[in-house]
């Protein structure tokens, strides 16, 4: 089948991306501190002797340890910290009728998908969203917002949960919440560092006798490194974007697959989009896992080269339409007469 | 010479061993499928009795119906103690576990008739039970279904039919439907949240695309083009 194939390929895919990330990360870092080691070199190497001389790369060092701890935590509490970022709590046994729908909605699409049934979160949030987080089919986890439970019947709440599992089952997932978790960290350090600098800068009085040997390159040099440090988070924002729209579109077919149903999953999306409730609880960080986006952003509605880097999700008028092309592709090999859409 | 004629077996083997492995996987696979089907169906097996005490008392005019269930789950538990994935017990489970599902689905029509009995917490509760349990199965058999395909597809491409018969690889046969009785989908809805639009409002979508109980659903994967 066509999307037993992709989705083959899509596995491999994040695999690979996600293995790249880290050491992209790290190489990135490592970078930036060993750069900031060299410049440091050059500007005390011609100091007089019983001033310091930078030799040993302490910064360099420094950086890469701390990228190594930023991604093991993003790998191994990454998943906890976002449900636990967005308030959600674990259904271990359901609380009402809602509840007990949505368990065995999710009992019968582990199954239909093959893949072990993933821990259930519910968030308590107006916006209907849903998301899904975790390493692997194993270990993964589904949150699903109150809103979500309200507006869907079971059909549509069923092709939520299908899109959801098919981010599980081809590992959007890991590259996904390994990616939150960078950023996060990211988006942490450089709030921290711009506060540290401008605190430091007030102090920068006149060391400067042992710089004046430096040439021009120098500068040019530590002028792309402080623009390195001020790009960082957006570099890593803009990355973060730039993988998740078009899987997206994998995860609607894939969903498709399970149910047999697109028309629901189009139909849930159809809710969702009109509920336009941002959402006040899945802040940014989180909002390439989710289905919909929970910011409502208007570069998600378009499409282009500068909306594929900057939005999280594809236009919703276009899945839903995809959907409802699958649907009316099943009808006709069905041969059911087929009415107005 | 000798050394390109060592690197060609060498090739040959190396792809031997893969499509091998490969089909061994895949028969694996469709047993571990088939598996959860059975799972699954003794879940429902072990259901219906609690679900018949709760409404025989209420459905006392209703006692063909009821034997109906009650008959049909004898019968499908009876043909699961000695089924399997191979031959013919696969159509055998087919027709014994159809035939309880048209003997639930004209059930689940009947306590439509009475409102009193469907709005206690324990019926509702059972019936979502039933109706995800009934799902569960679908889907089962849908998984079985596309597994099934793949395997048998894969033993018959070229050139991996080469190395089946190493593997022992036969076809293993489809959960087709077989009772037509079944394709008539009885519309029972148990939506929490929003209730499901009534049929006769959205002619596009026929019911047997719009309820994926254990119906019509699991035609499609039963064609290699999908």
């Amino acid at each position: 089948m066509e999307t037993t194939a992709n989705l083959f390929a899509q596995q491999e895919a994040n695999r690979r991306k996600s293995r790249w990330l880290v050491v992209g990360f790290v190489l990135f870092f490592a970078w930036l501190g060993f750069g900031g080691d060299w410049l440091l070199y050059e500007a005390t190497r011609n100091a007089p002797a019983n001033h310091y001389h930078h030799v040993v790369p302490w910064f360099g060092l420094l950086l890469s340890t701390i990228a190594l701890v930023v991604v093991w935590w993003a790998w191994a509490m990454g998943p906890q910290s976002i449900l636990w970022a967005t308030g959600a709590r674990q259904i271990t046994g359901p609380a009402n009728p809602a509840e007990q729908q949505l368990v065995n909605v999710v009992d019968e699409m582990a199954i239909a998908s093959g893949i072990p049934r993933p821990s259930i979160y519910v968030i308590d949030d107006r916006d209907p969203n849903a998301f899904a987080t975790g390493h692997d089919p194993s270990t993964s986890s589904i949150a699903v917002t109150t809103g979500l439970l309200a507006i869907c019947n079971r059909d549509e709440l069923q092709g939520v949960i299908g899109h959801e599992m098919g981010h599980v089952k081809n590992l959007d997932v890991r590259l996904m919440t390994l990616m939150a978790g960078l950023v996060g960290a990211v988006a942490l350090m450089s709030n921290g560092l711009a506060r540290t600098m401008f605190w430091n800068s007030g102090n920068r009085s006149s060391r400067d006798e042992s710089e004046r040997d430096l040439g021009p390159l120098f500068f040019v040099l530590l002028a792309l490194y402080a623009l390195s440090w001020i790009l960082a988070p957006i570099i890593t924002q803009m990355l973060a974007f730039g993988v998740s729209r078009d899987r997206e579109y994998l995860a609607d077919a894939m969903s498709a697959q399970f149910t047999r149903n697109p028309s629901a999953l189009a139909d849930a999306l159809d809710k969702i989009n009109r509920a336009d409730i941002p959402s006040s609880v899945i802040k940014g960080g989180a909002a390439h896992l989710c289905i919909a986006d929970p910011l409502g952003r208007s570069a998600s509605e378009r499409e282009g080269w500068l909306a594929d880097r900057l939005a999280s999700h594809p236009p919703m008028a276009v899945r839903i339409a995809r959907l409802k092309a699958m649907a009316y592709q099943a009808q006709k090999q069905a041969g059911t007469p087929v009415g107005p859409a | 010479m000798g050394l390109a004629l060592l690197v060609v077996f060498a090739v040959i083997a190396f792809w031997v061993v893969a499509a091998y492995n490969s089909l061994i996987s895949l028969k694996n696979q469709v047993a571990n499928a088939w598996k959860q089907i059975d799972v699954q169906l003794k879940r429902r097996h072990d259901l219906i009795p609690n679900l018949i005490n709760t409404v025989k008392g209420a459905m006392q005019f209703e006692r063909d119906t009821l034997q109906a269930v009650v008959e049909a789950r004898n019968k499908a538990v009876a043909v699961s103690a000695g089924g399997g994935p191979a031959g013919t017990s696969v159509a055998a489970t087919a027709a014994a576990e159809s035939q309880l599902t048209g003997a639930l689905g004209r059930l689940f029509a009947v306590v439509e008739a009475y409102p009193d009995l469907k709005s206690t917490g324990n019926v509702a509760q059972l019936q979502e039970e039933l109706t995800s349990t009934e799902n569960k199965i679908a889907f089962a058999r849908q998984l079985y279904n596309d597994t099934a395909t793949t395997y048998n597809t894969r033993q018959r491409q070229f050139p991996t039919v080469l190395v089946a018969g190493l593997v022992g690889a036969a076809p293993a046969e489809l959960w087709e439907i077989t009772d037509g009785a079944e394709r008539d989908n009885v519309n029972v809805d148990l939506s929490i949240g929003a209730p499901r639009p009534a049929l006769g409002a959205a002619p596009a979508v026929p019911p047997s695309i719009a309820a994926p109980g254990a119906n019509a659903a699991t035609t499609a994967p039963v064609k290699p083009a999908t």
